[in-house]
Formats: C-alpha cells, sequence, structure tokens
C-alpha cells in the first residue's frame, strides 16, 4: 500500500476491512458534527475503529468524516444526514449503516439540544423539542439497538445523558426532564441487557466547552470536548456503567441529590 | 418454511463466526428449504439493500462464510439425498448435505466421496465454492472434476444446470467462485468404488525439510493418498510422512464388516473413560509457545518407528474431527491458518526461509501440514504443481501485530516464488496478493462473470469484500 494520501473521493470508498489479525470495531456515532460528538468521533477512528456518523447537519458532518479519513488515508468514517425526531426513518437508516459497516460493536447517541428558559418562563414548545430530540430521538435508536444487541448477545451502549438528569431544578425543567428520561431509560435498558451480554453505558457530563453553554456564564469544572471523548473512551475500554465527567461530578450531584426537599425549593441553584 | 417467520426487518441479528474463532460478524440468518425459497430472498435482498451469501458448514479459516450487517443463507435445511445409484457410484443431493451424511450413505454400499476435507463437518454446496481438495489432490484433483453435474440459482433469477460440457464456463467458474456467482441447489456426484472399509497407512519419518518434500514426491505415485506433518517448533523439518492405499479387492478378508458404519466410528471417549467432548479443556494448557513444543516434540519421538497399518476410512480422513471443538483450544483470539501453495521446484527455498522467519520472531505455528498436489482447470484455482503447506497460528492480543508483518512477508516471499493461496484458508490475503497470484485477465473474466449473474451485485461475502473489494 502506498503511504500517498489519496484524493478523498477515492478514500471515501467502502470501510477499511478487518481481518483476525487487523480488527476492526465499529461504531453508530448519533450526533456527532459537532462537540463531543465529533470529538469522540475523532478518539475512536484513532483507536482503529470504522465509524458511521449520523447528524441532521450534512456539511459539518461531512467535514468530520473528511478530515478523519484523510487523516489515516483510509474510510474510517462515513456520514449519513438524519434528523433524531424523524423516528420512522430510523429501523431502515440502521439496517443500511450496519450493511455498510459490516457489523457492529459500539453504539452511541449523543444527540442533544438545550434552550435556556427565563426563571419565571415556561415554553413547552422548547420543552417538547428537548424531549423530542434528548429523550425520543434516543429511545427511537436505542430501542432498535437493544433488541438488535440482544439478539447477538453482544454490543456496547453509550447514551450521553447530563448531571442535569439527577434532579429536577429550578432553571431548566424540561432539559432536566429529557435527560432524566434518558437515564432512566439506559438504566432499564442496563437491566434488561445486562443478561445478554449487551452492556449500557451512562455518561453524565457537567458542563463541557460547547456551543450548547456558549451563553452560559458561570461554568465550573468545565472540560473541553475533548478530554470528554477521553472519559468516555475510558469508560468504554473499562466497561463502566455510569461516568460522570469529570469525575467531580459524582460528588457534586450525589450532595445535591441528598439535599432535602424543603431545602432544595427554596434554592435559586 | 423457515423464511416467512424470520424476514430481516425484524432486527434480529445471530452472530457468526469462522472456523478459528477469529473473527466475528453478525448477520440476519434465513434457513431456505428450496430454490424457489432463495429466490424470493434474492427479491427482499434487493427491496431492502441488503446482500446475501450462502454458509455451509462454517468450516473456512477465514471470511469466507460471513457476510457482516447482511443476509446469510444457513443451507443445513437443504440436505436431502435426491438420488443415489448404488450399481454406479452416482449420488444427486443438495448442497446443505455434508460429508458425513455422504460417506454414510455410500460406504456401506462399498463407495466413498473420491475427495474429502480433514473434517466431515463441510456440506458439498461450501466444498463446491471453495473446491477443496483432500490428501489425493495429486492424484483425483480437487472435488470439482468428480462433479458430473449441478444445478444453481442464480440473482438474475436463472436456475441453471452446469457440467463441464454444457454451461463449461459457469462450471468452471462456480466450482471454485465463493459462492459469489449463484447458489447450489443440487449436486451430481460419482462416488469412488471401495473394496475395504480399510485403508493401507505407511508412516515414516523426516529429518530435514528436503528430506520432506522429497518424500512427498517421490512417495506420491506409489500411494492413493500422502500427507505430511511438519515440527515447525523445534528442530525445522523434523516430520512425519502419512501414505495410504486402498485395498483391493480380496486383500481384507473382513471387508463385510469394516464397511460397515460401525466400524468406521470415530471413538467418543478418550482410553474408554474421558468424554472427547471435553478434551479441548486439557489441550489449553498446551496451547502455547513452549507447551506446543514439547507435545510437537513427543509427537516427532513417537514417529521415529517405521509402521504400516490398517486404519479405517473416516479416521484417516478426518483428522480434524478427533477432537471436538480442538479450535477452541487456542483462547479468546481463536487461530488462524496461512496456507501456500509452491511450484515443487522453488518450495524448498520459500519455506526454509518462511519457517526460519517464524521461529526468529518466536511467532512458531503450533501444526504444520504438507501435501502434494497438481494443477487443475478451474477459474479460482489455488493448485501448482507442488506442494502446500498449512500453517496453524494461535492469535493473541498480543501478538496480533507481529503476525500480521510476519504473513504480509509470507505472502511476499510466496508470491516470488510462483506460488498461490486457497480461498478457504487464509484469512489475510490482500486485494494486491490475489491479483498477483490469479492474474489480471482471471480476475477480469471472474468480475465479467460476476455482472453476468449477479448484475445487481446481490451476492456479498466478508472475503468478497475484501479480496474484490465488493
Amino acid at each position: 500500500m502506498s503511504d500517498l494520501p489519496k484524493p478523498i473521493d477515492q478514500i471515501q470508498g467502502k470501510p477499511a476491512f478487518a481481518t483476525p489479525l487487523t480488527p476492526r470495531r465499529r461504531a453508530i456515532l448519533v450526533g456527532s458534527s459537532r462537540g463531543i460528538g465529533a470529538a469522540l468521533a475523532r478518539k475512536l477512528a484513532g483507536e482503529g475503529y470504522i465509524l458511521a456518523l449520523l447528524d441532521r447537519n450534512a456539511e459539518l458532518l461531512q467535514a468530520v468524516s473528511d478530515e478523519i479519513n484523510r487523516t489515516y488515508n483510509e474510510t474510517r468514517a462515513m456520514s449519513y444526514a438524519h434528523d433524531v425526531t424523524d423516528y420512522d426513518s430510523v429501523p431502515a437508516l440502521l439496517r443500511r449503516v450496519i450493511a455498510d459497516l459490516g457489523g457492529l460493536d459500539l453504539f452511541v447517541y449523543i444527540a442533544g439540544v438545550i434552550y435556556f428558559p427565563d426563571i419565571n418562563e415556561f415554553n413547552f414548545e422548547e420543552d417538547r423539542k428537548m424531549v423530542e430530540v434528548n429523550l425520543l430521538g434516543g429511545m427511537a435508536w436505542l430501542s432498535q439497538i437493544a433488541s438488535l444487541f440482544q439478539s447477538m448477545k453482544g454490543g456496547q451502549i453509550v447514551g450521553i445523558s447530563s448531571v442535569a438528569g439527577d434532579r429536577g431544578r429550578v432553571g431548566n425543567p424540561g432539559y432536566n426532564t429529557s435527560k432524566a428520561g434518558l437515564t432512566c431509560y439506559l438504566e432499564a435498558l442496563r437491566n434488561r441487557l445486562t443478561r445478554h451480554g449487551v452492556q449500557v453505558i451512562t455518561v453524565k457530563p457537567g458542563f463541557v466547552k460547547t456551543e450548547m453553554i456558549k451563553d452560559v456564564q458561570r461554568t465550573p469544572f468545565a472540560v473541553t470536548a475533548e478530554q470528554a471523548a477521553e472519559g468516555i473512551w475510558n469508560a468504554i475500554r473499562r466497561r463502566k456503567q455510569v461516568v460522570y465527567i469529570s469525575g467531580i461530578w459524582r460528588w457534586i450531584m450525589l450532595t445535591i441529590q441528598h439535599i432535602p426537599s424543603v431545602v432544595f425549593r427554596r434554592m435559586s441553584f | 418454511m423457515g423464511l416467512h417467520h424470520r424476514k430481516p426487518m425484524n432486527n434480529t441479528f445471530t452472530q457468526f463466526e469462522n472456523f478459528g474463532h477469529s473473527l466475528k460478524a453478525p448477520s440476519y440468518c434465513l434457513h431456505p428449504t428450496t430454490s424457489g425459497e432463495i429466490h424470493e430472498i434474492f427479491h427482499l435482498a434487493k427491496k431492502t439493500g441488503l446482500t446475501v451469501n450462502a454458509r455451509g458448514g462454517g468450516r473456512s479459516y477465514n471470511d469466507a462464510a460471513l457476510n457482516g450487517g447482511g443476509i446469510l443463507l444457513d443451507m443445513s435445511a437443504m440436505n436431502q439425498f435426491l438420488e443415489w445409484d448404488p450399481a454406479s457410484g452416482r449420488v444427486r443431493c443438495e448442497p446443505g448435505v455434508t460429508l458425513e451424511q455422504l460417506w454414510k450413505k455410500v460406504l456401506p454400499d462399498g463407495w466413498w466421496p473420491p475427495v474429502a476435507s480433514g473434517t466431515m463437518f463441510t456440506t458439498l454446496g461450501g466444498c463446491l465454492a471453495a473446491n477443496i481438495h483432500g490428501k489425493n489432490n495429486f492424484r483425483m484433483g480437487p472435488i470439482g472434476e468428480h462433479v458430473v453435474e449441478f444445478t444453481a440459482l442464480l440473482p438474475t433469477g436463472a436456475e441453471v444446470a452446469c457440467s463441464p460440457k454444457k454451461n463449461g464456463d459457469l462450471y468452471y467458474s462456480m466450482i471454485s467462485g465463493l459462492g459469489m456467482l449463484g447458489i447450489f441447489t443440487s449436486i451430481t456426484m460419482q462416488m469412488k468404488k471401495m473394496h475395504s472399509g480399510l485403508l493401507e497407512v505407511h508412516a515414516w519419518p523426516t529429518r530435514t525439510l528436503k528430506d520432506h518434500l522429497t518424500s512427498l514426491e517421490d512417495g506420491a505415485p506409489h500411494y492413493d493418498y500422502i500427507v505430511g506433518w511438519l515440527d515447525t517448533i523445534n528442530t525445522i523439518g523434523h516430520g512425519q510422512i502419512h501414505a495410504a492405499n486402498y485395498l483391493h479387492e480380496g486383500e481384507d478378508p473382513e471387508a463385510q464388516k469394516t464397511i460397515r458404519l460401525s466400524y468406521q466410528h470415530l471413538p467418543d471417549r478418550l482410553f474408554g473413560v474421558m468424554p472427547k467432548s471435553l478434551l479441548h479443556y486439557f489441550l489449553t494448557p498446551f496451547a502455547n509457545n513452549p507447551g506446543w513444543g514439547l507435545v510437537n516434540q513427543a509427537k516427532y519421538i513417537a514417529s521415529l518407528r517405521r509402521s504400516v497399518f490398517r486404519e479405517s476410512h473416516a479416521a484417516f480422513h478426518f483428522l480434524l474431527d478427533y477432537v471436538p471443538l480442538w479450535e477452541l483450544s487456542y483462547g479468546r483470539g481463536g487461530l488462524i491458518q496461512h496456507q501456500s501453495f509452491l511450484p515443487k521446484e522453488t518450495a524448498l527455498h520459500a519455506w526454509t526461509e518462511m519457517l526460519a522467519l517464524a521461529k526468529k520472531q518466536g511467532l512458531p505455528s503450533y501444526l504444520g501440514v504438507t501435501k502434494r498436489h497438481r494443477p487443475d482447470k478451474f477459474l479460482l484455482t489455488h493448485a501448482v504443481d507442488g506442494f502446500s503447506l498449512a500453517l496453524d497460528f494461535k492469535v493473541t492480543d498480543g501478538n496480533r501485530a507481529r503476525l500480521h508483518r510476519l504473513l504480509q512477508e509470507y505472502d511476499r516471499i510466496v508470491l516470488a516464488n510462483g506460488g498461490r493461496f486457497y480461498f478457504a484458508k487464509n484469512s489475510e490475503t490482500s486485494p494486491e496478493t490475489a491479483r498477483t497470484f490469479l492474474g489480471e485477465e482471471t480476475i477480469a473474466k471472474f468480475r465479467k462473470l460476476k455482472k453476468r449473474c449477479d448484475p445487481n451485485g446481490l451476492l456479498e461475502s466478508d472475503l468478497f469484500r475484501r479480496v474484490f473489494g465488493g
């Protein structure tokens, strides 16, 4: 094989094949054009994964996969434009993606949106969007993946939830609800699937320096998307169950979860 | 019957492995029972954009019987005998019939499959697709030469009948065609007449590689079967030759008894006590370099005495079935096999270099098997006028990268010496390597036939995508 970089249209072919001596794990990343998703895509590609990247922003997504394929001079990433709220399209798209990948070892659901309501505002339209993307889109994908992995008796599922799902707070009831729902759904999947050899990881990031929080004033313990991707990779490698990113959030949230309601409902936090 | 209950739409994957347990691929598994159902599956594949591959016994060491993310046809339900004529020794059966079913059917009437693989759990469809050979390749050629006729369903929907005379181009390409041109629906084969259930086996040791190859070459004309075992861990060239002859009429006074199935039975207990199904657990502690070195040394010492003995056909042929699930003893990473076919003029030179390289790098093969071959006329043939050497390697997380480099070097040496490879065995053959040993012309011919038989590209295996780029 030549070491010269190939033109991009040649690299965008079929993915590199797996052999017993050059094994390739395969992953689907839903929501990977920016932020944590794009960083995780780069990380997994570096670990030799073959990736199917999905996002509604086709242009940004293509740029991510082009960059990965150029870096490794072979097809390690394929991109698919997809809106997670188009629930009905999931089964057919999944079938096509797995056929293109030639199998599946890892599924990561990253897609998420956030709106910031005022402290006295209730905005059902925005709440609905958050629940549709963060929770229902996740359930549309995860339910398909769960049944596939169950039949394969193996596989890893990663859901990117949030520390925001650990407690309903004054700031953003809709977002809290969407992430609490996702956390709960992932836990239920873990309880259903562990007995079938499938591993489910719930990732709960605190603040990650992505576009999502660009308007947020105070972001304690914030990490970069690359640091978050590193944390997620460690969780995948070590087959963890629930991880906070960064780790300090485990203790912060443990404390917050134990604040008695009589106090918590008077707090502005 | 199985078809309608398990459409690929219902999100049910089955995880399949290769024989060496070194690859995994999930597929939608369907179980056709008739060619009509295979036809329906082609329609389904076209509609859903999925590809189809047929799987027989799953005894290939590589990815020939895998189709990750696509449809895999479990052909085991198409395992009926359609005709058997004990007078002429001609059998017609469905492709899912295994070699075990076949010899058990024909032996009591005094016949034996003309060509047999080292395991009896292969299916005839798979045997034809890979065009397997046995320990008598130098005499009887590959299995394809004993196929009188076959019928196959093409993805176009046409069902074709092929023999050397009729549709000869398809006959010589679908046999050896890796199941990529169509799916066999019936196979007619000529069996070989037997006068005994026994073979007369001659065993003698070899001390050097040169000695070994000379033994194979000089011995072959005098025997019906010949096979060698090489110790590649301790002293390269230490080995043993097993050569066998059929018994002629009258040579076996108890022919009526030895030809019975009960006489051919491989014992299922070791020393009459330990169930052999557990034996692979006891091999596991030896499946490392010093352990296997010890086993090989012991085997060589035991082989130093020349001997002549009589052995049942099943015991002589199906060595791989002696220890059920032996391949599991290689552990989590499984095993791979590298088999190279070299012309008789260059074999010694190439294998001396290859075996020394393995030894130098501390990557010894645990099992080395040699055979004598002759060329054949099939399109994707692996045969040469020379010898083959099959080397088993244990795969671990620690040796993967080094083993990969070693086998790349092996492929280079084999190509430089005019050698070829076998698509049922090697899992690391690159498209470039295949192009070199098959030749551009052969590949162009294969692609042209592929386009004619399968214009929509419905038939694909992991092997096809790997070697022919899909």
